[in-house]
């Protein structure tokens, strides 16, 4: 069967699956749009106000569901606002492909209008790009981007096509899914090493992150956790993965993780770290990290094994898999000094305070839970509204708590929550926690919110500062608040109401729960404005660099 | 901070280089030599890499090499069972007063004589980077005009050929 590259495209994508794409069009990808637009019965493309929106949304959508996110741009500035978000995806280990258009073959190189060479400048921030230079070629690299994007360690790929490989007929033979296989193997001698080091620890912590939510290991924690009665704690990647009655949950655990959390990693024996990288934001300073403790470190990829901390026993594979056959070989046991030592910590930790007169954050998230109920899933943006939502969401699920934590993305949370809408479908409750400064760079597409029907709930932090770099200032900079008091006169709910959803402005956590469940009962997308102190702080907060000795409580 | 050379075995595409050489350059490793050379697959190129560097950094960005989609292979040789090569050419100003002990340095090296004109003579020279380097210092006296090494080309010894994929 002879077909167009722009058909093939669409073709390939069906046969992965492929039921959304997010994308903006233009005019090195009109062919492709034409095949879309005749595809439509199936594949549901939806236009997004920016293309780094539609990144974000393609993120999401992959984040919420573990499926391939897909992002379709045009060549040039299209591919370039495609840059942040598929960074932000490569931070995070986020199965992704990106589609750019680009000028016909003929033309490459000639700095063309709208041309850009996205695959040298994406060259760092994906697992890898393709130009596809004939259309014979086409298929089979597709198939290899979505191939790539979800083996071992997940992230984005980048597809570049030109325009006239669109146009071109060839011969299309169609193929089935492509199947991804999960890693199988992994060294037993050292799992057994690993099971060893377990089976003599007094003090052991769990610490895990993002990989364990990749790879569906959660069942495979918990039964490790409840096994040894070892106590755990997560990064922000991977909140959500255990529930927070669980005794064993101390919490999340870095720079504004909790004293209990930190402490424990720093007078741990063993400390077990399970897909995670020991980044700057969870091992400050890398050399007094868990200085105690023997390090045992699990990760699909085996660039990460010692590469932030040094650890005593590594083992490469995929997390279920290690976990699985590292559970037989772990004696039961429990640790009830250790225990007694944590639940002291914690009785001297950093606990917020109600008021009743401002409206806390604490309160706010706690309310907003509370009314989403145990099922929804939450977004957020970058800051210090970030941090709160992390440390205060009580019931969030597995897959149900997305935010940019390694490349830390001001304006990640509208796209993404509008992909995690339109992946889940219009009856899941989404709802997107940002603040105002996040919120002015990507609030643009509240026009997709409301061109597709997307109930996302927005709520919106505004303490008219920027305020986790102003927090900075204060503790370090003397409060020289450089850049980060903008005096913006934003009134969000006339601003909602140009978009064409409804606003809400709340100065008290009744006023809240009243928007809250009208919004939700309106199953409309909306914006509720909450106004806090520029003064409220992000506690506690270990300083970069620094350890539990240096944290922060008030 | 010991010279190390690393041996990449790569799928033979365009950008290959540019994306194992932007891995170096993230780390701020300054290359001191690198190469791109065919091997008996024609799908596969081998890129050798000399740096000198912290060898625990180096060792971090072998593994990053090595997850990329386009190597086949990544190892770093060690120095003691690897042979390697280096090619220089040299032109050096020459005339009749200066000629002859040039001729003899060279011959002393074996290194051969490729081009010579009025006022110049060019050098070829294969060897060992230590050798290259000690004939350069003979050279120190001489107006050298124009000078390009090749940089290492390397293999381990033996008949083994367990790194090809």
């Amino acid at each position: 069967m002879k077909l167009s590259g722009a058909d093939i495209f669409v073709q390939v994508l069906l046969e992965q699956g492929v039921d959304t794409l997010f994308g903006y069009p233009g005019g090195a990808v009109l062919n492709l749009y034409d095949a879309l637009y005749k595809a439509s019965d199936k594949i549901t493309h939806i236009m997004t106000a920016h293309e780094q929106g539609a990144a974000h949304a393609a993120d999401g959508y992959a984040r919420a569901t573990g499926r391939t996110g897909v992002v379709l741009a045009t060549s040039g500035p299209g591919a370039t606002n495609l840059v942040t978000g598929i960074a932000t995806a490569y931070m995070d280990s986020v199965p992704m492909v990106a589609i750019t258009g680009n000028v016909g073959t003929s033309l490459i190189g000639k700095d063309s209008f709208q041309e850009v060479y996205i695959t040298g400048i994406t060259m760092p921030i994906t697992k890898h790009n393709f130009v596809v230079r004939r259309v014979e070629d086409l298929a089979h690299i597709l198939r290899e981007a979505f191939r790539i994007a979800q083996t071992g360690r997940k992230g984005p790929v980048l597809v570049d096509i030109p325009k006239d490989v669109t146009g071109a007929m060839t011969e299309y033979t169609p193929a089935p899914k492509v199947e991804i296989p999960v890693r199988q193997d992994y060294d037993q001698a050292a799992v057994l090493h690993a099971a060893q080091i377990i089976n003599s620890a007094q003090r052991p912590l769990i610490y895990f992150g993002g990989g364990v939510s990749s790879a569906g290991a959660g069942e495979a924690l918990r039964a490790l956790i409840q096994k040894a009665q070892i106590p755990a704690t997560y990064t922000l990647m991977a909140a959500g993965v255990l529930g927070y009655g669980d005794p064993l949950n101390l919490g999340m655990l870095g720079m504004h993780g909790n004293y209990t959390t930190n402490k424990a990693a720093s007078k741990a024996d063993v400390l077990i770290a399970i897909g995670t990288r020991f980044s700057d934001r969870v091992a400050l300073d890398p050399g007094s990290f868990a200085q105690e403790a023997t390090i045992i470190q699990f990760d699909i990829d085996a660039s990460e094994i010692g590469k932030n901390v040094d650890v005593d026993c590594g083992v490469v594979g995929d997390a279920k898999v290690v976990l699985e056959a590292l559970l037989p070989h772990i004696q039961p046991t429990t640790h009830p000094e250790w225990m007694r030592q944590l639940q002291s910590w914690q009785s001297i930790d950093y606990h917020p305070k109600d008021h009743t007169d401002r409206l806390m954050p604490h309160q706010v998230i706690g309310a907003a839970c509370e009314l989403a109920g145990p099922d929804a899933v939450y977004v957020t943006d970058v800051g210090q509204h970030q941090m709160w939502a992390c440390q205060y969401i009580r019931h969030v699920k597995d897959r149900a708590f997305l935010t940019s934590g390694g490349l830390g993305t001001m304006g990640f949370g509208y796209g993404a929550a509008l992909g995690a809408q339109a992946a889940l479908g219009r009856d899941q409750t989404v709802v997107m926690m940002t603040g105002d400064g996040s919120f002015h760079m990507n609030l643009n597409e509240a026009c997709t919110a409301v061109s597709y029907d997307l109930p996302v709930i927005t709520i919106i932090f505004n303490n008219q500062v920027l305020g986790m770099v102003r927090q900075w200032q204060t503790a370090f900079y003397d409060k020289r608040y450089s850049s980060t008091d903008p005096h913006r006169k934003t009134d969000f709910v006339k601003v909602a109401e140009g978009f064409g959803l409804k606003g809400y402005r709340c100065e008290t956590v009744e006023q809240f729960r009243a928007a809250f469940a009208e919004a939700l009962a309106s199953h409309k997308p909306a914006w509720i404005e909450c106004r806090i102190d520029k003064d409220e702080k992000v506690l506690p907060m270990i300083p970069a660099a620094g350890n539990v000795d240096d944290i922060m409580m008030s | 901070m010991n010279k190390q050379v690393i041996s990449v075995l790569v799928d033979n595409h365009s950008g290959v280089l540019t994306r194992i050489s932007s891995l170096f350059g993230r780390r701020g490793f300054n290359i001191d030599s690198l190469t791109v050379s065919a091997t008996n697959d024609p799908a596969v190129s081998r890129i050798t890499i000399v740096v000198h560097d912290d060898a625990k950094v180096l060792q971090q960005i072998v593994s990053q090499t090595a997850r990329l989609e386009e190597t086949r292979h990544v190892f770093v040789l060690d120095p003691t069972v690897s042979l390697f090569r280096e090619l220089l050419l040299l032109k050096v100003a020459a005339n009749q007063s200066n000629r002859s002990e040039l001729r003899e340095i060279g011959s002393i090296y074996k290194a051969k004589i490729i081009d010579l004109s009025p006022e110049s003579l060019v050098f070829e020279l294969t060897g060992e980077p230590d050798k290259i380097d000690a004939f350069l210092k003979m050279m120190d006296g001489f107006t050298i005009l124009e000078m390009c090494r090749t940089g290492i080309t390397a293999l381990e010894r033996g008949g083994t050929s367990a790194h090809l994929l």
